[in-house]
């Protein structure tokens, strides 16, 4: 009778090991979309800490790796190497969720759920409008990949390697994060508001801060995403990419760790694997995902969790006779 | 000046059926706090319901009209509440939330995989033929427009406060377990609720499909367009839902003709980023007491 965690040990194992003979048996297009997957991931780690820890919904995620990606590729153009670009990115996301979150967390409701969505559109429309900067929709082509101390990612099976690496740093940094009082701080204010203010908890301070990290999260995967698809345009971040974003860390599980892994994977690597439902995929994700919402909002980690669980008790009893 | 009186009329039509819209989207709030992202998509729909009726089914246009409310009202009123809302209101406003955006999806692929991605033509109620008003040229379309949209909402209003079952709705949206003691069945008044906002919607979708043609992607501005007028003039007021709409109305197409046409879409969302700094709670909106 193996254990839980044994069980997801192996899992995890397996995993890793398959990642990593990934350019042995992937073939090029398969490549990138683990590459797009990784990089999504990362988009859809930050905003569980803002939805999943935190509790706040943001419907800006994918503005914010839309911010991300034209810093980076920008910079780039203007002649700045990767990584002081990429750290651009990121701190920009940061200052623009610390703005964007501190008029709209004033209020209660589900109020930076229609800040963001707003925000959103902007963004959209900026990116579309301002040609002397963006290029509007003709877009920006001609990414350069990385170097990093001489050795150059430029080859997709390099690349590949390259984001999962990143991938794995946020998984690390998340990891971290959650256990950090900060972390438990976002998670009280997820599970009792109320409760938190009378502890002492600046209750505003700190969502604002679990929104403005998971901007910069956005950002950091938008500075990955930039180099991997390597033409930018603004059309790749509309509300549509945003919602999309929130449902998969919705359909993973929001609040467990692994759960933007899941979310991402169901939302870009499984379309490949259910190519014979054509046009329909989008179709039966979407119904998917209500059935989901309606049985276990913890979403696919969860249902696997109560699975486990309903199991151990059924043991459990079985024992006992 | 005539073009100003133009571009204010054009924004009263199409900020009458924001008011539509965004009244519903209200109502659904105050009774069962629901946050409806697919509001969009409920306006987008029902012009299909009724493309269908006239082109496979061979209706006229009333007839074809009346399908496309009963359809309306079955379907984003009765089945959305009893499929979608009821099975989540146990779970919290977050999986909601989560579902409306799903369906919303649902909705679009739907239509376009079904019927067509293409913009279809819908029929008016009138024939647009031009006015002359104070020196400016007004369409019949808008004038019919306006009426029709301000006519239901003033129906509906004169239907909440001065029938009895409209004054149970609103006591069932202002506190729910008084209404349940003071006898009011609160599971019939959640559901006409339901039934109105679909109502309202279908009602929305006929008026302005002739004007912008039935697409598969409408709902995503028109929800925007529910939210903002919704947020702007009050969430917890049916007047302030419809000085919100017809703000924004007119506000768009102003913004189109004196500001910039690229940035036509950025001007509702700059006047809610203010509203919610100032006045969160709209411009005619109540506080609402903090539950603790």
């Amino acid at each position: 009778m193996a254990s839980a965690g044994l069980v997801r040990g192996t899992l995890a194992a397996v995993t890793v090991v398959v990642l990593a003979a990934g350019p042995e048996f992937l073939r090029p297009s398969q490549l990138y979309l683990v590459s797009l997957w990784a990089v999504t991931a990362i988009a859809a780690m930050g905003l569980n800490l803002t939805l999943g820890y935190a509790g706040q919904i943001s419907m800006a995620q994918g503005a914010f790796v839309g911010i991300g990606a034209y810093t980076v590729a920008l910079l780039m153009q203007a002649g700045l190497g990767f990584f002081p670009a990429f750290l651009a990115a990121g701190v920009l996301c940061f200052a623009v969720g610390w703005l964007l979150g501190y008029p709209a967390l004033r209020v209660q409701h589900h109020y930076l759920a229609f800040v963001t969505l707003a925000f959103t559109t902007l963004v959209y429309l900026l990116l579309r409008n301002e040609q002397w900067l963006t290029n509007g929709v003709y877009g920006i082509s001609g990414i350069q990949r990385p170097t990093a101390l001489g050795f150059a990612f430029g080859t997709a099976a390099r690349f590949y390697y390259f984001c999962l690496g990143i991938m794995a740093l946020f998984l690390g940094a998340m990891w971290w994060m959650i256990r950090s009082p900060w972390g438990r701080a976002f998670m009280v204010l997820r599970e009792n508001p109320v409760r938190a203010l009378s502890l002492g908890v600046d209750t505003r301070r700190y969502t604002l801060l679990a929104f403005a990290i998971g901007s910069a999260v956005g950002g950091f995967a938008g500075g990955l995403f930039a180099p991997l698809v390597q033409f930018l345009e603004p059309n790749s971040f509309s509300l549509g990419y945003s919602l999309s974003l929130l449902l998969m860390v919705i359909v993973g599980g929001a609040g467990y760790l692994f759960g933007p892994l899941v979310g991402a994977a169901v939302a870009i690597l499984l379309p490949d694997f259910l190519r014979f439902t054509e046009g329909y995929y989008l179709l039966l994700y979407a119904a998917a995902v209500m059935v989901l919402m309606a049985f276990c909002p913890q979403g696919l980690i969860g249902l696997s969790e109560r699975w486990q669980a309903n199991r151990r008790a059924r043991l459990a009893a079985g024992g006992e006779r | 000046m005539s073009a100003f009186i133009q571009l204010v009329v054009s924004g009263l039509a199409t900020g009458a059926i924001y008011a539509l819209v965004a009244v519903g989207f209200a109502l659904l709030w105050q009774t069962s706090q629901t946050i409806n992202f697919a509001q969009g998509e409920f306006v987008m729909v029902p012009a299909f319901f009724v493309l269908v009726a006239i082109k496979y089914w061979g209706f006229g246009y009333w007839p074809a009209i009346a399908v496309g409310f009963a359809i309306s009202a079955l379907l984003l009123g009765a089945a959305f509440k009893g499929l979608v809302v009821e099975p989540m209101l146990r779970h919290g406003v977050l999986p909601l939330v989560i579902s409306t955006v799903a369906l919303a999806i649902l909705m679009k692929e739907a239509v376009k995989d079904f019927y067509s991605s293409q913009a279809q033509q819908f029929p008016a109620i009138v024939e647009g033929t031009d006015l002359d008003f104070l020196g400016a040229v007004v369409s019949t379309q808008s004038i019919a427009v306006i009426v029709v949209a301000i006519g239901a909402v003033a129906l509906l209003n004169w239907f909440l406060s001065s029938t009895l079952t409209g004054r149970a709705m609103q006591a069932t949206a202002q506190n729910r377990n008084v209404a349940r003691i003071l006898g009011i069945d609160v599971e019939r008044m959640i559901l006409y609720t339901f039934l109105i906002n679909g109502l309202l919607t279908a009602l929305a979708s006929f008026l302005i499909s002739p004007i912008y043609l039935a697409k598969f992607t409408n709902g995503e501005t028109l929800g925007l367009a529910a939210f903002v007028a919704a947020i702007v003039g009050g969430f917890n007021q049916v007047r302030g839902a419809v000085l919100g709409g017809l703000i924004l109305g007119i506000l768009d197409n102003l913004a189109a003709a004196y500001v910039s046409a690229q940035y036509r879409a950025a001007v509702p969302l700059v006047v809610l980023v203010a509203v919610i700094l100032w006045r969160p709670q709209g411009i005619l909106g109540r506080v609402e007491e903090r539950s603790v």
